[in-house]
This record gives structure tokens, sequence and C-alpha cells, in this order.
């Protein structure tokens, strides 16, 4: 454990109430001169980690100035938890995190370095990425490095076996759960102990029947949980619910994920990365997914749920003092937005997919190509639920929303108007 | 004690004092005043102030007065049932896991055949953290692959013994329990040792029953170990938390207000203000007990 590392233990033990300011006036002296940046990582599993330890050195090699990433791995979770605090003391130069509201949240606090010139110079991004990125006052604040789509994954040997067929609408989602019931299979593998998993089913019953701008304008708290959009959300999840594995509050993402693998449940809506996480190397092939069925026709399948995940650089970063530190960070960030950047961690990491156009998907599984397909064939992007809002309600509010709603499907409105409610002292609270 | 002795201890004891003397002293009562400034009472106030505000934790500080109070009490689904479950915390360690630790004690005390492998056996819990007994009561409650589940052999109907709200908290008081019972039990017989013997004895010429003999002359002369266990108990039952944490993150039937606290503050959410407000309403609780149990302290150093 580092002295750092130490020390912000000791902020969040104490309360937090004067570490803060303590910590930022310690400083850390003049900068190194741009040789060295400082890379604040959550990529504390081992996949990734060691998938972006090969794309920094690949910066490190091809950079003329003999620059060097200095990385600094943090629990995945901790950093998240601590993510407040971290960008106000002495955070690293360039740090990872999530796009859309979770970015635009600590740039409208002033904590990250506005970087629209090195966006200016940004080849093969879609449009839809550049809105991910951007904040609310119209200026780049991150670097989209991959992305995992959300969909219905399924075995493909299990369909071939009953002959079942990709549904197409909410209808024939619900008559091959039926079936699938019949065939003794339990249809929808739910697992939601940690509380997040269930709100990508959420998200997509909300985008498939509301649309993505009311999920868009429903996260950022300008649309009433209690109205008949959001009611009808939960009636519809509703509907789903004796097809689902009973018991999911009790039941984490990977028990759920096994359960699929295992051929006792037959679909489970997830991201790209959590099957495949739980599925041995050789059954890898058998895995398959559908795009979330068609609910409202006028929205069709027109959202697709990806989270991007990238870099952003700190207001306040240690070395970002002098000039020649912010060139170096900035001249990073530039190298992470390459498409060669993004080949070299995927290498190493398969269950994601790259956000460049240009990057090369030859090495791509099949698997991986189809999330490529599902995405760009997409109209709007949305991040999932809790990156797409304020981060106090979406753990503070929509986490135990759901888990009650998990284990009492019954009570809608007393539950949209506990979150209407809630919602509306949060976000009146700045 | 003649009446010259203390004034002359008095006048050598100020002679005693010498500038390094009262440099140590200073020094020695200094930092833990300081400590106790610093790290406990100023935090402390600090937070009632701040559960005034709605502060994030990044901006300036604003006041909202009793405004988190209000929202706390009327709109925080999570509050009361937290409330509700500490409370029962605290009953059920009181009322059910406490006397029974006392009437381990007071059967291992007796010599049954064995007692020193019940003794370590009861005991062994009690060096695990409550974090491990949390994992470990996954390992026993869990819905898919708990081992309860497998000997009860219901495979096609499971109790979700940690999922369903009804239940998981009685599942995790017993495995609170599990621990706090050997706790317990280990203070008792250490009391149970110093029990003075003859009293038994005398107690047994009277033609007192084994029973008589317990409540009327050995749990009386228990008292300071019967204090300190209260005090132990009210201390598990507030500051029950990690068990909590470990099955489910204190959600959905488990919520405690350790673990609100924890949710708002700590967490991404960052709703410093609010949470505050919650840490306030435990200290208010804290500080029932603590003042209940001061003045029954000197009341009884008084009558002493």
């Amino acid at each position: 454990m580092s002295r750092r590392n130490l020390l912000r233990g000791a902020a969040i033990g104490a309360g937090a109430v004067t570490l803060p300011a303590l910590l930022s006036a310690c400083g850390d002296g003049p900068g190194n001169g741009g040789k060295t940046v400082a890379m604040g990582s959550n990529a504390s599993d081992p996949v990734p980690k060691k998938a972006f330890g090969a794309a920094f050195k690949a910066y490190e090699k091809q950079s003329k100035d003999d620059r060097s990433v200095a990385v600094n791995t943090i629990d995945h979770n901790s950093f998240q938890e601590n993510i407040n605090r971290y960008l106000q003391s002495t955070p690293d130069d360039v740090f990872m995190w999530f796009a859309g509201y979770r970015m635009q949240f600590f740039a409208k606090k002033g904590l990250l370095h506005d970087i629209s010139d090195v966006w200016a110079d940004f080849k093969g991004f879609s449009g839809a990425l550049k809105d991910q990125s951007t904040g609310e006052d119209g200026k780049q604040y991150f670097v989209p490095y991959y992305y995992y789509p959300w969909a219905v994954f399924h075995r493909k040997s299990v369909f071939k076996k009953y002959g079942y067929e990709p549904p197409k609408t909410f209808d024939a989602y619900v008559a091959l759960a039926k079936q699938m019931q019949k065939d003794k299979l339990v249809p929808f593998a739910f697992g939601n102990k940690d509380g997040w998993p269930a709100m990508g089913t959420f998200d997509y019953l909300n985008m498939r029947i509301n649309g993505y701008e009311f999920h868009k304008n429903l996260m950022a708290g300008e649309e009433a949980w209690n109205g008949k959009q959001v009611k009808e959300v939960f009636d519809t999840w509703r509907r789903l619910m004796p097809y689902s594995q009973k018991g999911a509050n009790g039941r984490t993402w990977q028990e759920a994920a096994t359960s699929l693998q295992k051929r006792e449940t037959g679909m489970v809506v997830f991201g790209l990365p959590h099957p495949g996480q739980q599925f041995p190397k050789d059954e890898q092939d058998d895995l398959d997914f559908f795009p979330f069925p068609v609910i409202n026709p006028e929205h069709g399948q027109d959202a697709v749920e990806a989270p991007i995940d990238g870099f952003l650089m700190a207001k306040r970063g240690k070395n970002l003092k002098t000039d020649k530190g912010r060139e170096a960070a900035r001249d990073l960030l530039k190298f992470l937005g390459t498409a060669k950047a993004e080949e070299t961690y995927l290498q190493y990491d398969p269950n994601n997919i790259a956000v460049h156009q240009d990057a090369d998907t030859s090495g791509y599984s099949p698997l991986q190509k189809k999330a490529v397909e599902l995405v760009s064939g997409a109209k709007q992007i949305s991040q999932f639920l809790d990156r797409d809002t304020r981060p106090d309600f979406s753990s503070t509010v929509m986490i135990p929303a759901i888990t009650k709603f998990i284990g009492d499907p019954d009570d809608v409105d007393g539950l949209v108007n506990d979150i209407e409610r809630q919602k509306k002292t949060i976000f009146a609270s700045d | 004690m003649s009446l010259t002795t203390p004034r002359r201890t008095r006048r050598r004891g100020l002679r005693r004092f010498t500038a390094r003397d009262l440099v140590v002293l200073g020094v020695l009562l200094g930092i833990p005043i300081l400590i106790e400034v610093f790290i406990i009472w100023g935090p402390t106030l600090a937070s009632v102030a701040l559960s005034f505000t709605s502060w994030d934790g990044i901006g300036d500080i604003k006041w909202v007065g009793t405004d988190n109070y209000k929202n706390l009490f009327t709109e925080y689904p999570q509050f009361w049932p937290a409330v509700r479950h500490n409370l029962m915390w605290l009953a059920f360690l009181g009322l059910v896991a406490t006397p029974f630790g006392l009437l381990l004690a007071v059967i291992i005390d007796r010599g049954v055949r064995f007692s020193r492998f019940y003794q370590s056996t009861l005991y062994m819990p009690v060096v695990l953290s409550l974090a491990i007994v949390g994992f470990i009561a996954q390992l026993v409650f869990s819905r898919d692959q708990g081992a309860l589940n497998a000997i009860l052999a219901n495979k096609d109907d499971p109790v979700d013994w940690l999922g369903d709200p009804d239940l998981n908290i009685w599942m995790v008081l017993l495995a609170a329990a599990w621990r706090h019972t050997g706790y317990v039990m280990i203070l008792y017989l250490a009391g149970l040792k110093a029990v003075d013997q003859s009293l038994k004895e005398a107690a047994a010429i009277d033609g007192a029953s084994a029973r008589q003999t317990f409540f009327r002359v050995v749990f009386p002369t228990l008292r300071p170990v019967n204090i300190i266990v209260m005090v132990i108990t009210v201390i598990e039952g507030l500051r029950a938390f990690d068990i909590v944490y470990a099955v489910n993150k204190g959600r959905n039937g488990l919520e405690l207000l350790s673990v609100l606290v924890t949710d708002n503050i700590i967490g991404e959410a960052s709703r410093i203000g609010f949470g505050s407000a919650i840490a306030v309403v435990l200290l208010v609780v804290s500080l029932g007990f603590v003042v209940t149990y001061l003045v029954q302290e000197l009341r009884g150093e008084k009558n002493r």
C-alpha cells in the first residue's frame, strides 16, 4: 500500500471533513519535466490489468520523447467509491472512468481538464461517441476506449435442440419464455444481489417502450418517475417475472450466468463480458445473443445499451501544473484515441469491443463481430442506468427501488411515488 | 489515617513536579486530549454541523436547515426499516444470545464431560471477524448452492434464506448470535471461576437448590461481569455492519443505520449532509445508552 493510498484511507475513515483540503495542500512539488504521466487505473482484475499494461507499453515504445506511464492501480470498487475524494486531492494526471452523465457530473464540478483540442485531431469516432464524451458545456472531457453492448444472451445449442427462434417482438419474447417453461427450462436467468445487474433490463424496457430521449431526460431528473411511462415499464417487467429465476436478490450475476452455462436457464439480459467470463473456453463458441426485442414500433430497436470506458484528465493531476506535464498527458491521450492503441488492448481482453472505426476487427470472435454490428447499427447509444444519472441517485435510490420491485413486483404505485419523492430532493440539492 | 499525612504527601507531591515532569505530564496528557478533540469530538461535532447542510463533498457548503432530517423521516424508505433492524439486533442479542451464552457458561462451569471441547468449539467463531462470519453464512444459506438447502433437499422449491426480506434478517441474526454467544460465554466463564466456592457451599448447607443457589447467590456476585456483557451487547448491536455488508451490502431487508451512513457518505454518492443526518440519529441512540450507563455507574460508585 502506498502512502497516498494510506492517506486516502485515513481521509475516509475520519469522515473526510478536513483531510481532502489538507491533502491537496501537501502538493507534490514541481513537475517532472513531462517525462512521466501518472495514470490512475481501476483495472484491478488480471485480464484488463495486463491488457492496459500492454497498451501503455506500446505508448512508451512509440514516444519520441522517451515518456513513460506510471500506473497506479486501485481496486475497481474502491476506486469508484472514492472517486470524489480522489479527484479533489492530488490525483494521477490521467485516470480511467466512464462516459456520459457520470463524466459530465465531474466536469460540471470543475474537476476535469477540457480536452477539446485533443478531440479536434481525433478521427474515427462516431457522433454518438462524441456526444458521450462531451460535457454539458459543449466541451470534450473524455477519450473513449472500448465498450460492451448489452443484449439477450443464450446458448446456440439449446436454441437448436428445441428449435427456438430469436424473438423480434415482445409478444414473441413472452411466447418463447412460455415454451421454455414447458420444456422444463427456467426462461430468464436473473441475479441482482449486487444491486446493479437488473438495471440493464430496466433500461431496455424503458428505451423500447418510451425511447432513448425519454430515457435520457428521465435519468437527468427532468421526467416524473410516477408518470404513466415509468409505470408502464414496471408493469411490462412484471409480465416477465413469472418466467424469471426466483430469488434474484439473493443471487449474484456470476451465479445467474453459470445457470445459463449449465443449461438450466434459457436466456439472460447481460453485457458482453458477463456471460463470457462464466463460460469455459471450449464452450465460448456456443454463446450467442439477440438484441432486446421491439415493444413500441415507434422506437424499434434503435437504442443499444453499451457502456463506454475511457480516459480523462484530472484538473488537479499531480504533474499537470507545468506546461510540459500537461503536454505529456495530452500526448498520451492522443495515442489512446487511436485504433492501434485499442487493438493492442483488445488482443489481451476479448470481452469488449473497440470504439474506433478503423480498429482491426479481423481477430474478433464471431460474438465480438456481432456486437460490433449491433453497436454500429444503433441510432442511439445509452450508458448503463447508473452511468446516465447522478451517482447519488442511482446508488441510494434506484438500487434499493429495483431490489424492492423484484422482491414485491405488485406495488408499482407505491414504488414509483417513493422514487419520485426522493428524486425531487436529490436533484434539487444543488 | 491521621490528618497530617495527606498534607505532607501533597507538599512532597508538589515539590516533586520538576520542569521536566511537567513537560512529560503535558505531553502524556496533551496527546490523548488532542486525539480526543481532533479524532473523536471534532468529527462528531462536524458531522452534527454537516447534517444541516447539503454538502456533496465537492462544492460549497450550503445550509439547508432541518431538510435532511425531514427527508430522512418522511421520504427515505430505508430509514425506518433500518431503525427497526437495529432495535431487533439489540433485542435479539440481549434477550436471546446473551442469556444463551450465560446458560452455556453455567453448564460448562459445572464441568460436564468434554467441557474443554465445547468451550473451544463455542469460542471459535469469536476469533473470526464478522465479515468472515458473513461469508460463512452465505455458504450455509445461499439459495442455490448453500449447505442448508442441500440438507433440506428441497431442490424444486428452495427457501431463499438470504434473498427473502422477511427471512434474511433472522438468518443473519442467527449468524451474529453464533459469534456473540461464544463471546458472552467466555466472559461469564471467567466470572464464574472467580465466584468464591465457599458461597456456594454455604448455600448448599442452607439447603438451597441448584437453581436457587445460582439466582440468589452466584448471579448477584456476577454484577461486574453483567455490566461488561451488557455494554458489549449494546455495542455489538449498534455497530452491526460487517455481516450484512458481506451478505448483500445491507439491502433488501438487511438495512441498518450504519449501512445507510456508509451508502450515503462513503460511496460514490457523497451525500455527506444527508449521511451525516443519519449518523447523528445513530449518535443520539448511542448517547442514550452511554448516558444511561454512566448514570448507573456513577450512582453505583456513590453507593459503594
